[in-house]
């Protein structure tokens, strides 16, 4: 187990629209061992469902993905075919999206779609299979599970949808979760306890996950691991303490003062703000993508961005080398 | 004007109930929906009431009635003293106006922005097209959007764009209220900042008073002044901001606090103790509706609805603050099957 599960070294996603290429994203890296949670979060376009669509091997067939190294617990998926792939989802690894009521086949029982994956993965019966869906619903905390079964998504609410989502995904116990914003449709009380139910059966499970979010609240509550995204890069990586504590990108520390914070942020103070918009990224981005809205830009920000390293395990892209311009001026 | 806080409310209801029928399967028989269960608020100029709690609890439901998109099955709202339902539609739009969730949806693809954000003039016919014109002007300039967009459309523009057009167009025709319903929900975390500190100058500038509607309690609290938490149709805490974010008494009220991620990192995910799924509201539970979920709940809960209890600053629904009921006993609730 010396070895992470998941290791993803440059990869890089390409669009190809009506101008040129969008460079969706560009030569990100990160891994991830068993039982850890990592948290990629940034705002929408930034790129991070296309990563985690790029892992499932389920981007549409225009979209080029790129890596130099893509592992998931030893096997090669840039090289996987479609087989392999079929193989893996569902099985080994899962997926839960944001809107349970649209990623729910709405013509299907719920029964029927939480035994499909084990009846196609694993030489298991019916009977069977039935009992491991009834389990898996009292699991994820869902009353007279056996009912549900014979049951329509619509019949639901959106938070037992969710749980749904939830235990189709952990029924054939897989090594890998991803959760694309798995509670952004739900209420705070339903959040609350829907991502509980996901860090526990993690826990229980020994089951790496990858959460996709841009609310930065859950982030520092559930990951282990923080990826900060912008514009198709990752220019924030470390442990939730490292960068919520100690937050070195200018981009990382603008989104941290957006957010009022309870007994922290003077109530109806000015909110800080990060002005201006996300780069275009059709045809050659060069130098800091965040360099149009930062606050700390300089010229040097046109060419390349070192990566650099503050602490074990903590890393960032920035031109300045503790992101500040003058480090003694720094806030 | 230069009226600033008054003791006079600019909205008032007063036991207000909707009661919609909700029929069950083909044959089944209708039954009532109390979406809003004899609500009493009121609300003073310049002060900004967030409303919050769970989907289904009758947020919506609440500002569509003050919209004068539905009418109240019993009871009457004022604004200023007025009764609505008595005075038409078009003056309580003079009055009152909504901001929406999804900036998205709630603006016409196929109009420029000149007007999308100039209709409710037109409608109303006031002034000519040349003060129409200016009209529009001054409000982009207010909103923080350059002149240039007038002529183009929703496509064009970004989510904050966007959801500022919405704002002007709320604002076009001066109104005192503004229904905000969740107005930042659908954006960035760096755009969100920008229209909350927009709303909140705009709010200071024309002593604005706003329903700020919303599930993001961080967001509730730097922004309202007072805040009502709704559960199945009942206001069942109301209180100024700081007495219920400091000192919260409802059981409901701090589980709702408690669920609140804050961004620091090593707290772990909130318990909300809360347990059960949100009830029916077709079949409420009896006595306190919120007793099968309240981890405080005794024996009465179950049988007795609370009263209003009156607090330092609002009120609050729980046998735990009514010290004249003889029911309060103390005895814990033994609940079943959490």
């Amino acid at each position: 187990m010396n070895s992470p599960l998941l290791r993803v070294k440059d990869l890089t996603i390409d669009i190809p629209v009506g101008g040129g290429t969008l460079n969706a994203v560009r030569g990100i890296d990160f891994d991830l061992n068993r039982g850890e949670t990592l948290c990629i979060v940034g705002e929408s376009g930034s790129g991070k469902s296309l990563t985690s669509l790029a892992l499932m091997g389920l981007l549409g067939g225009r979209i080029k993905r790129t890596a130099t190294q893509m592992e998931f617990d030893g096997i090669d998926l840039t090289k996987a075919n479609n087989k392999t792939m079929r193989a893996l989802r569902g099985d080994r690894m899962a997926m839960i999206f944001q809107e349970p009521m649209t990623s729910l086949n709405p013509a299907f029982t719920i029964g029927n779609q939480l035994m499909e994956a084990l009846l196609l993965h694993r030489n298991v019966g019916k009977e069977a299979a039935r009992a491991r869906a009834i389990e898996l619903l009292e699991k994820v905390g869902i009353t007279a599970a056996e009912s549900r079964l014979s049951q329509y998504p619509h019949q639901l609410s959106g938070g037992l949808r969710q749980r749904v989502m939830i235990a189709m995904a952990l029924m054939c116990e897989p090594e890998l979760i991803i959760a694309d914003e798995p509670t952004t449709a739900l209420d705070v009380t339903i959040q609350a306890q829907i991502l509980r139910l996901l860090v526990d059966l993690g826990r229980e499970m020994n089951m790496a996950m990858i959460l996709i979010t841009h609310d930065l609240g859950v982030v520092a509550r559930v990951a282990d691991k923080v990826a900060v995204m912008y514009a198709g890069e990752l220019v924030e990586t470390g442990s939730a303490e490292q960068v919520f504590n100690a937050p070195m990108h200018p981009y990382t520390r603008g989104l941290l003062r957006c957010i009022p914070q309870p007994g922290k942020t003077e109530r109806g103070a000015r909110l800080g703000t990060i002005p201006g918009i996300v780069p275009n990224l059709v045809g050659g981005v060069t130098g800091c993508p965040f360099r149009t809205r930062c606050d700390q830009a300089v010229a040097a920000c046109r060419d390349a961005i070192p990566h650099r390293k503050p602490a074990e395990n903590h890393r960032f892209r920035c031109v300045h080398e503790t992101g500040h311009q003058i480090a003694e001026t720094a806030v | 004007m230069s009226t600033t806080e008054t003791n006079h409310p600019v909205l008032e209801l007063r036991n207000v109930s909707k009661t919609y029928t909700v029929k069950q399967g083909m044959f089944g028989k209708p039954k009532p929906l109390k979406a809003i269960n004899d609500v009493s608020l009121s609300l003073n100029r310049g002060e900004v009431l967030g409303l919050v709690g769970e989907s289904g609890c009758g947020k919506s439901t609440l500002a569509k009635i003050l919209l004068g998109l539905e009418d109240p099955t019993k009871g009457e709202v004022r604004v200023d003293g007025e009764v609505i339902g008595a005075t038409d539609r078009r003056t309580l739009a003079r009055r009152i106006q909504p901001i929406f969730q999804d900036p998205y949806s709630s603006l016409n693809p196929r109009k420029s922005i000149e007007d999308i954000i100039s209709l409710p003039l037109r409608v109303h016919n006031i002034g000519d097209s040349n003060s129409q014109d200016k009209a529009v002007r001054d409000i982009l300039d207010i909103v923080g959007l350059p002149q240039r967009v007038m002529r183009t459309y929703p496509s064009q523009m970004s989510g904050g764009q966007r959801q500022r057009v919405a704002i002007a167009r709320a604002l076009i025709m001066k109104p005192e209220i503004v229904i905000c319903d969740e107005p930042t929900s659908a954006l960035d975390v760096s755009v969100q900042s920008q229209i909350l500190n927009l709303l909140n100058d705009l709010r200071a500038e024309f002593n604005l008073t706003y329903l700020f509607i919303s599930h993001d309690l961080a967001v509730v609290e730097h922004l309202a002044t007072r805040v009502a938490v709704m559960y199945l149709g009942r206001i069942v805490e109301e209180s100024s901001v700081g007495g219920l974010f400091d000192t919260s008494g409802h059981p409901y009220t701090q589980a709702l606090l408690k669920s609140v991620l804050t961004p620091e990192a090593g707290k772990g995910v909130p318990d909300t103790e809360l347990g059960m799924e949100y009830p029916n509201p077709i079949a409420p539970p009896s006595g306190c509706h919120f007793h099968p979920r309240c981890p405080m709940a005794m024996t009465h809960c179950a049988s007795i609805p609370p009263r209003p209890v009156p607090t330092p600053e609002g009120h609050v629904e729980c046998h735990l603050f009514d010290s004249e009921n003889d029911h309060n006993t103390g005895a814990p609730l033994v609940r079943e099957g959490v």
